[in-house]
């Protein structure tokens, strides 16, 4: 099992939390996974959208009302 | 023959989803690019407010990219704009808005990520005489050349009323299937929008950038006559989209929510103002702009805030004044009448 990257994008809105999240993920290796929390309710919509048009599949999301919590896992690269 | 590749500047509306469309269909491999500049309406401004909670959140550049299925690359360029909006070598429109040299710009950070990622042209949802400063037929080379972009810069939606493009002249794109859009009329948009299918895309054109808006121009102007210079920082540019600015001296101003959504979204703030929050009746999270107040700014910025809240008609109001190292202490205003708000006081 390979580590989780954490990403904090507390009290940023929107389209910042998928800005962090794309830009980490465009730094590693197919499979890796990474956790992002946020606080922006927009990005409920926002990064799984992001995720599917990109690739990435999601694995968990925790809507914790708050905060939300992505589990998202880096796809295959493609041409 | 190689799929040829072209990036889309997607804003979100209806005009970039339909050029990008068009494209597409053409059998080019498309992807979108986006920018971020720090004054997007759209986003974090329906998340702050409360009476926006019901909205759909959605950021409508990711939603024209699952219309499209393409994939979107979203930039932050907040820093390097900051040169776009102070010093704007086109000038302004009707307020701050530097919409030609943001176009340039805009255009000029896609044609670099073309190049960095083997992309072969460039489209946008141009529609000339569709907006009166950045889109009128004559700016159209200036934006071309000035962008670097050159000849692989193409509007779908207008082609047809200028000189054929790159992609248009080698064949990559049948320039026939391309349109002659023009003018302010969206009734065309709309119409294609219905033959592809497209029905709920976002309406505003020219909508989504708070430099557009009178009210937020004026406030960021206050700010750089009251700072002596024309800078700014993210989160100068965030609050200035949040709550009643009131500036009743020189030296401090005071951003007042309006309601629960902007408090809380102001609390994170907290630490770097002066604060003042009402005690004895339900009311706003006031932030303090400026110097640290003497007793008599106190108590004018107490009686301001109280203003604002549910005890507006009482004799007294108690709030909770804190300085920026967090020493706080307890404040007995009688909130000042409507009238005595001099509108001089007001921003924006």
């Amino acid at each position: 099992m390979t580590d989780i990257i954490e990403i904090d994008a507390r009290r940023l809105f929107c389209p910042l939390p998928v800005i962090k999240l794309q830009n980490c993920i465009g730094k590693h290796p197919p499979g890796t996974r990474v956790r992002i929390t946020s606080t922006d309710p927009g990005s409920l919509n926002d990064i799984p959208t992001w995720c599917r048009i990109s690739g990435h599949p999601v694995l968990e999301i925790d809507d914790l009302e708050t905060e939300f919590v992505f589990l998202v896992q880096k796809g295959d690269d493609e041409s | 023959m190689q799929v040829k590749k072209a990036v889309a500047l997607i804003s979100g509306g209806l005009d970039s989803l339909l050029a990008a469309k068009l494209i597409q269909q053409q059998g080019i491999r498309v992807e979108g690019i986006n920018f971020y500049t720090g004054f997007c309406v759209e986003g974090h401004t329906h998340a702050i407010r409360n009476r926006d909670r019901g909205r759909v959140k959605r950021n409508n550049a990711l939603w024209v990219a699952e219309q499209l299925g393409i994939k979107l690359h979203i930039i932050d360029i907040v820093e390097e704009y900051k040169d776009v909006v102070i010093n704007p070598k086109h000038g302004y429109g009707a307020n701050l808005n530097p919409c030609l040299d943001c176009k340039i710009f805009m255009v000029r950070k896609a044609r670099e990520w073309s190049a960095e990622n083997g992309f072969d042209f460039i489209i946008t949802g141009e529609v000339i005489g569709q907006r009166p400063k950045s889109q009128r037929k004559r700016y159209m080379p200036l934006i071309s050349d000035e962008s670097g972009a050159g000849d692989r810069l193409l509007r779908p939606l207008c082609a047809l009323n200028l000189e054929p493009t790159l992609p248009e002249r080698a064949g990559w794109v049948e320039r026939e299937k391309l349109k002659a859009f023009n003018g302010r009329s969206r009734k065309p948009q709309m119409a294609l929008a219905a033959e592809f299918g497209f029905e709920d895309y976002a309406q505003p054109a020219g909508g989504c950038c708070f430099l557009t808006d009178r009210t937020y121009s004026v406030k960021l102007q206050d700010l750089w006559d009251n700072r002596g210079q024309r800078e700014y920082e993210l989160d100068d540019i965030m609050l200035l989209k949040v709550g009643r600015h009131i500036r009743p001296s020189e030296t401090f101003k005071l951003i007042i929510a309006r309601e629960e959504g902007e408090t809380n979204f102001l609390s994170g703030y907290r630490h770097l103002f002066q604060t003042i929050k009402t005690v004895s009746h339900p009311g706003p999270l006031t932030l303090v702009e400026g110097e640290p107040l003497d007793e008599a700014q106190i108590e004018l910025a107490c009686a301001i805030t109280a203003r604002f809240s549910k005890g507006r008609d009482a004799e007294s109001v108690e709030l909770r004044f804190s300085d920026r190292e967090r020493e706080s202490r307890s404040v007995h205003v009688k909130p000042l009448a409507a009238d005595q708000i001099r509108q001089d006081w007001i921003i924006g």
